[in-house]
C-alpha cells in the first residue's frame, strides 16, 4: 500500500502577518516553517506506512518556498516526495488546488490513504482536504483523533473521530482521504541522518501536463486586502491592600463591562 | 541573520544541510530542554541519561566522531550549529552538560584512545547510553594544570588512583570520566596521563555535589579517588601524553564555549530588545529611548564580530591548522565570548529594571549562568597569559 500526505510552507505563526505598502501580504524575512499540523500528518503516515510496510510519498502544491517542507517531510522518514506545480496557480482557490492535489494522489500506484493535517494555517482553512476527496471520489474522514486499524489485506480502516458531542469510532472502505488532529501522535525530530539524506534529494516537479490533466481556471479575484483596524487598547492597573479587595474591586469592572 | 544556500562562503559558512540541522535542533531545544527548564533548576540537576538517549537517537552526539563508532563525520559547522542553538535554551547547566559530554571529555578518547576504548566509552555516548565527564580541575589546582595531584601508580595490569577532583560537570551522573593524572614521578607536564574511568569502579566516590552561583541544573561535584584501580587498557594513548592531550582538548572546549557565550548573549540582547520595545515609561516604550537602542547596538556589534572570529577558528581547526595559532586564536575566542557575556548580562538585566531581578524572568537566570564563561575552560587571565606567552610577550 501506498500512503500519500501533504505538506506546505507556510509563515512561522510568530511571524508578523500583514498587508505592505503595495496592498501585498506579506511576512517580511520571516522564516517559514512546515505547516504546523502537517507534522503530525507526515508522522501517522509514517508510522502507518511502518505497520503495514508500505510506502509514503509527501505531496506539496505549488512554488518551490515549499521544497523545504518537502526536505522537511524527508528527513523525518517520509520515503518519497514531489512537488506539484502549474502556471496560473491561485493557492487561495481550492478547487485548483484540489484539482492538482487529487491528480497527482492518482499519478502514484496502489495508494489507498490520504493523509491531511488538520487545516492549512496560513490560509486558515481546510476546505482543501474535502475537495480533494471530492475529486478523487473517495471517502473522507476528517478531525480523526486516532487510528484504530489500518487493515492493508482487508481494505478498510477503522478511525476514532473527535466531534463535539464526544468521540465517533468508524470503519471505512479503503481508498479514503482522512485529515487528523494534533493530539494522534507526537512527530519526530528529524534524526542528522534523516537531514543529510534529505538535502541530497532531488525534489521532482510534476505539471498538469504530466498528470493528464488542465488547471481549472481560476474564479476567484482578489480585489483588496486590508490589514485589522488597530485596536485601542488601554490598561488599568488595579490598587488595593489586599488580593481579596483587588478581586472584588476587578469582578466590579467586569461587571460594568458587561464581560461577565 | 544567515540565509539558507546550497554552498557555503567564506562569510557564511552553513549550507541548506547545516540550515535544516539548526531547525531540527532548535525544536529540539524548545520542546524538549526549555519547558523543563524551571523544574530542573529547582531540582539542581537535569536528567542527563533521559535526555542524551533523545539525542543519541537522533544523531545529535557524535557529530565529528567516526561512523565505526555511531559517529557522523560530519563538518565542524554541524558542531558550531549544535552549540549555536543549545546556547539559546532558557537554562545554561544542561547545553553545558551536553557540550561536557560531545566535545570536552571525548575528544581525546575519539582520536587517540584504542579500539577497545572508543567502542566502551566513545561509541555508547554517542547513542546517549552513557553520560561523560573531564576530571581534570582539583582543590589546589584549577587552571594551572600542571599542579594536579591526583596519582595513579602501576600495580600490575591496573592503575591504583588516589586523590580528588573539583568542579566536576555532570560529577554525579557521570558513567566514565576522562581523568587527568599523575602516572609518573615527574613533576612536569610529562608526568601526566589521561585514563578513562567507569564511575562503578571500586574506590571511586562522590564526596559532594555543589552548590553554586548559577548553572543550578548542573550537577557539579567534587569527586574522591581512594585506592581505585583501573586497568592500563583504560589509558588514552601514550603514558606521559596526557597534559598535551588535554591541551588539544582544551582547544576544542574553548571553541565550544566561545560559541555558547555568543550565542547566548544574541539571544540575551534580542530578548531585551522585544521586552523594552514592549514595556513603558514615561508614555512610550523603554526602546524608544536612544541610550537603550545604542547600548544594544553596540552590543549586537560585538557580538557578531566574536561570532566571525569564532568561525575563524573552528575553519583553523577544521583545516588542521598548526596548534599553536588554533590555541592563539581560540584563547581569544574563549577571552573574548566570556567578557562579552558578563558585559551582556550586566546591560541587559538592567534594561530589564527590576523585573529583571526577578527568578522567574530569563534574564536572571541568563546573568548568572553565564559568569562561568570567564572561569571555566580556563580563567580570562589563563587565556591571557597563553595569548602573551604566544605573541611573544612572555619574559622569565
Amino acid at each position: 500500500m501506498h500512503i500519500v500526505t501533504f505538506t506546505r510552507s507556510t509563515p512561522d505563526t510568530a511571524a508578523k502577518v500583514e498587508v505592505d505598502g503595495n496592498g501585498a501580504v506579506s511576512w517580511g524575512d520571516a522564516a517559514t516553517v512546515v505547516n504546523p499540523w502537517d507534522e503530525y500528518s507526515l508522522e501517522e503516515a509514517i508510522r502507518q506506512a511502518t505497520n503495514v510496510k508500505g510506502d509514503t510519498t509527501v505531496i506539496a502544491v505549488g512554488g518551490d518556498l515549499h521544497n523545504d517542507s518537502l526536505k522537511h517531510s524527508l528527513a523525518m522518514g517520509v520515503k518519497n516526495a514531489v512537488r506539484v506545480n502549474a502556471d496560473g496557480l491561485d493557492m487561495t482557490d481550492s478547487l485548483q488546488w484540489a484539482s492538482l492535489a487529487a491528480a497527482a494522489v492518482n499519478n502514484i500506484d496502489d495508494c489507498q490513504l490520504v493523509i491531511f493535517g488538520k487545516e492549512h494555517v496560513d490560509v486558515g482553512s481546510d476546505q482543501v482536504t474535502y475537495q480533494t476527496a471530492r475529486k478523487l471520489g473517495w471517502t473522507m474522514l476528517s478531525y480523526v483523533s486516532e487510528i484504530l486499524e489500518l487493515d492493508a489485506e482487508g481494505g478498510t480502516i477503522k478511525v476514532e473521530k473527535t466531534v463535539e458531542q464526544g468521540k465517533q469510532i468508524l470503519t471505512a472502505k479503503l481508498p479514503v482521504v482522512i485529515s487528523v488532529l494534533k493530539g494522534i501522535n507526537e512527530p519526530r525530530y528529524p534524526s542528522f541522518i534523516g537531514i543529510r539524506k534529505a538535502s541530497k534529494a532531488t525534489i521532482p516537479e510534476w505539471t498538469p501536463a504530466d498528470l493528464g490533466i488542465e488547471l481549472p481556471a481560476s474564479s476567484i479575484t482578489h480585489d483588496a486586502y486590508n490589514n485589522p483596524p488597530p485596536r485601542d487598547i488601554t490598561s488599568e492597573i488595579i490598587e488595593g491592600e489586599t488580593i481579596e479587595e483587588k478581586a472584588a474591586q476587578l469582578v466590579d469592572k467586569l461587571l460594568e463591562e458587561k464581560v461577565l | 541573520m544567515v540565509t539558507s544556500q546550497t554552498q557555503s562562503t567564506p562569510y557564511n559558512p552553513f549550507t541548506e544541510e547545516h540550515e535544516m540541522f539548526r531547525k531540527s535542533v532548535r525544536k529540539f531545544v524548545e520542546n524538549e530542554i526549555t519547558p523543563c527548564a524551571d523544574e530542573w533548576e529547582a531540582a539542581g540537576i537535569a536528567p542527563l541519561h533521559d535526555i542524551f538517549k533523545k539525542m543519541g537517537d537522533l544523531g545529535f552526539l557524535g557529530l565529528n566522531y567516526p561512523e565505526k563508532y555511531g559517529g557522523s563525520e560530519a563538518d565542524i559547522w554541524f558542531t558550531v550549529v549544535l552549540h549555536e542553538e543549545l546556547a539559546k535554551a532558557a537554562i545554561g547547566g544542561v547545553p553545558m552538560a551536553i557540550a561536557v559530554h560531545t566535545d570536552m571529555c571525548t575528544p581525546a578518547l575519539a582520536y587517540h584512545g584504542s579500539d577497545y576504548l572508543k567502542e566502551t566509552y566513545l561509541a555508547p555516548s554517542i547513542c546517549g547510553d552513557m553520560v561523560g565527564a573531564i576530571a581534570v580541575t582539583e582543590p589546589d589546582a584549577g587552571s594551572d594544570v600542571a599542579r594536579i595531584r591526583t596519582r595513579a601508580v602501576r600495580d600490575g595490569d591496573d592503575y591504583v588512583i588516589n586523590g580528588s577532583k573539583m568542579y566536576i560537570t555532570n560529577g554525579t551522573q557521570a558513567d566514565w570520566l576522562c581523568l587527568l593524572a599523575r602516572t609518573s614521578d615527574d613533576d612536569n607536564y610529562k608526568g601526566m596521563s589521561l585514563i578513562i574511568v567507569p564511575t562503578d569502579t571500586r574506590g571511586f566516590n562522590v564526596s559532594r555535589k555543589l552548590k553554586k552561583l548559577g548553572q543550578h541544573s548542573s550537577d557539579t561535584a567534587f569527586l574522591s579517588f581512594e585506592d581505585m584501580r583501573v586497568p592500563i587498557k583504560n589509558r588514552i594513548g601514550n603514558e606521559g601524553k596526557g597534559f598535551y592531550y588535554q591541551m588539544e582538548q582544551f582547544q576544542v572546549e574553548r571553541l565550544i564555549g566561545a560559541i555558547g557565550s555568543y550565542s547566548g548573549a544574541e539571544k540575551a540582547v534580542r530578548d531585551t530588545i522585544a521586552y523594552t520595545r514592549d514595556r513603558k515609561a514615561f508614555g512610550k516604550p523603554l526602546l524608544a529611548n536612544q541610550w537603550i537602542q545604542f547600548k544594544l547596538g553596540e552590543l549586537l556589534t560585538e557580538i557578531e564580530a566574536t561570532k566571525h572570529m569564532t568561525y575563524y577558528c573552528a575553519s583553523l581547526i577544521e583545516s588542521g591548522a598548526k596548534s599553536s595559532e588554533v590555541t592563539r586564536i581560540a584563547s581569544m575566542c574563549k577571552l573574548k565570548g566570556g567578557r562579552l557575556a558578563r558585559q551582556v548580562a550586566d546591560t541587559c538585566i538592567q534594561f530589564y529594571g527590576g523585573m529583571g531581578y526577578m527568578e522567574e524572568t530569563p534574564i536572571s537566570r541568563y546573568y548568572r549562568d553565564s559568569r562561568l564563561a570567564s572561569i571555566g575552560g580556563g580563567a580570562d587571565e589563563i587565556m591571557l597569559q597563553i595569548i602573551a606567552k604566544l605573541e611573544g610577550m612572555h619574559i622569565e
